[in-house]
Formats: C-alpha cells, sequence, structure tokens
C-alpha cells in the first residue's frame, strides 16, 4: 500500500451504508444533472453502531464557484438548515455526497484534508452519460476507509 | 449572564461524553465558546486557531446567522440564543 495514498485498499472495508434504491437513485439523477460540474448534498439518518442508516438525502449549493469543475465547498447555510430538519425528525446528518466529474469515485487528498471522523462520504464519478459509480469512505485513524453500500428498498 | 444553547455536530462530541447539545453562559460569542473550551478543553484546537480566532473548517452560527457576517467572537448573544457549531464540508476530486 501506498502509505501517503489517502484511502485504505477496496476491501479493507468499514461498517455499512444503507441507502433505499429510491434515494440512490435520487443520488444518481442530481449527479448526472450537475455534470460536468462537482455537487454536493447531505445524507440524512441514523448511527447503528458502525452501520449507517440513509433516511433522505438533500442538496446543498456549492460555494466553490471559481473551482467547481474539481471542487466543492458545501454552504454551511445548507448544512444548519438540514441539521435543524433532522433534529426535528429525530435524525442527524450521518454525511455527505459530491461527485468527481471524469473522476473515479476515491477520495483525493483535498477530500481528505477537509474531513471529519464520524461522518460517511459519498461519492459519485459522473462522466457525460451520467452517474458510473457510487462508493462511500469514513474517515478513521486520518485515513479513508471504504464502506458497502447496501442499496436496499425502503421497508 | 445569559444561557445560550450550543449545538455540537457529531465528530465533535466525543469531547462533550456524548452530548448534542450543552448549555453555557456567556454574552457573546466568544465568552460562550472560551466557557464551552473551559468545560471540555479537548474541543480548543478544533474550535480556535492558533491566534484565538475561530478555525477556518468551522462556522459560528447565532440562531440562523453566520458570525462571519455578524461581528465574528464579538458578536452578543441573548438568553435562549441557539450557538450552532457547523463544521466546514469541502474537498474535491484533485
Amino acid at each position: 500500500m501506498n502509505p501517503r495514498s489517502p484511502t485504505q485498499l477496496a476491501d479493507d472495508t468499514s461498517g455499512q451504508l444503507w441507502l433505499p434504491t429510491s434515494l440512490a437513485a435520487q443520488l444518481e439523477k442530481w449527479a448526472a444533472a450537475g455534470y460536468p460540474f462537482e455537487i454536493c448534498g447531505l445524507l440524512i439518518g441514523r448511527h447503528h453502531g458502525h452501520e449507517v442508516e440513509t433516511v433522505s438525502v438533500t442538496s446543498a449549493q456549492n460555494l466553490a464557484r471559481d473551482r467547481r469543475r474539481d471542487r466543492y465547498l458545501l454552504d454551511p447555510d445548507d448544512f444548519l438548515a438540514a441539521d435543524r430538519e433532522a433534529q426535528a425528525d429525530g435524525l442527524e446528518i450521518v454525511g455527505f455526497w459530491h461527485t468527481h466529474p471524469d473522476h473515479p469515485a476515491r477520495p483525493s487528498q483535498v477530500d481528505l484534508d477537509a474531513a471529519w471522523e464520524g461522518y460517511s462520504y459519498l461519492i459519485i464519478a459522473t462522466n457525460a452519460t451520467g452517474a458510473v459509480e457510487l462508493r462511500s469512505w469514513s474517515l478513521q485513524g486520518g485515513r479513508f476507509v471504504q464502506q458497502v453500500v447496501r442499496r436496499e428498498e425502503q421497508t | 449572564m445569559n444561557v445560550v444553547m450550543v449545538r455540537i455536530p457529531t465528530p465533535l462530541r466525543r469531547f462533550t461524553a456524548g452530548a448534542d447539545e450543552v448549555s453555557v453562559e456567556g454574552r457573546s460569542v466568544g465568552e460562550v465558546l472560551q466557557e464551552l473550551v473551559a468545560r471540555h478543553q479537548d474541543l480548543s484546537h478544533h474550535l480556535f486557531d492558533t491566534d484565538g480566532g475561530i478555525r477556518k473548517f468551522i462556522n459560528i452560527y447565532v440562531n440562523d446567522r453566520n458570525v462571519s457576517s455578524l461581528d465574528g467572537l464579538d458578536t452578543a448573544v441573548d438568553n435562549g440564543t441557539v450557538l450552532t457549531i457547523v463544521p466546514a464540508v469541502a474537498g474535491g476530486r484533485r
């Protein structure tokens, strides 16, 4: 393993992110519509130990307007609004999503530099045909570790 | 002295014994945050830079207003104010 890589090997996974198929479809629709720019949003849900349940997703403004082909800065106003809504519903912000246009769904060094422990970071790779790859990561001990994404129908 | 509810984001709750909200007294954002870190000292380097300002990876909201558009740490707070610590969320493909 490259010691400077921001990610662990793909088979070294940490926990699971439960993502209902309807929410995955919504994210992929937003991601495709946002191409060729990076777009972003929040994941709302619950933590169950090392498992994360996604109950809803939101889209947010990308404030990195001059670099939106390769950077994102999620509008903190959107974070605040999502936090209020989640709290009212007995839920919490469990993570974030953003796109990598024409780039794999793996965290970059700038993703690592800005990451916080305790959240899931879902990355959607996009190209001119739409969303092509979706992976989730969490920061542990200063490195990103991949989470298994379980796409299942909401019960 | 005014009592302010401070909302703690998930990554910082390990420094507040898991609490998502902490009730703190103070008359300004700076006083509230200083009282917060006096009780939970490990929060200090996550909230403040070496010059004593708010770290660039942190946004502080007083009710619905980001203090960066108010008076920063000098922003006055009233009894019943909700102060929310919002972590910066950023990155990109390269």
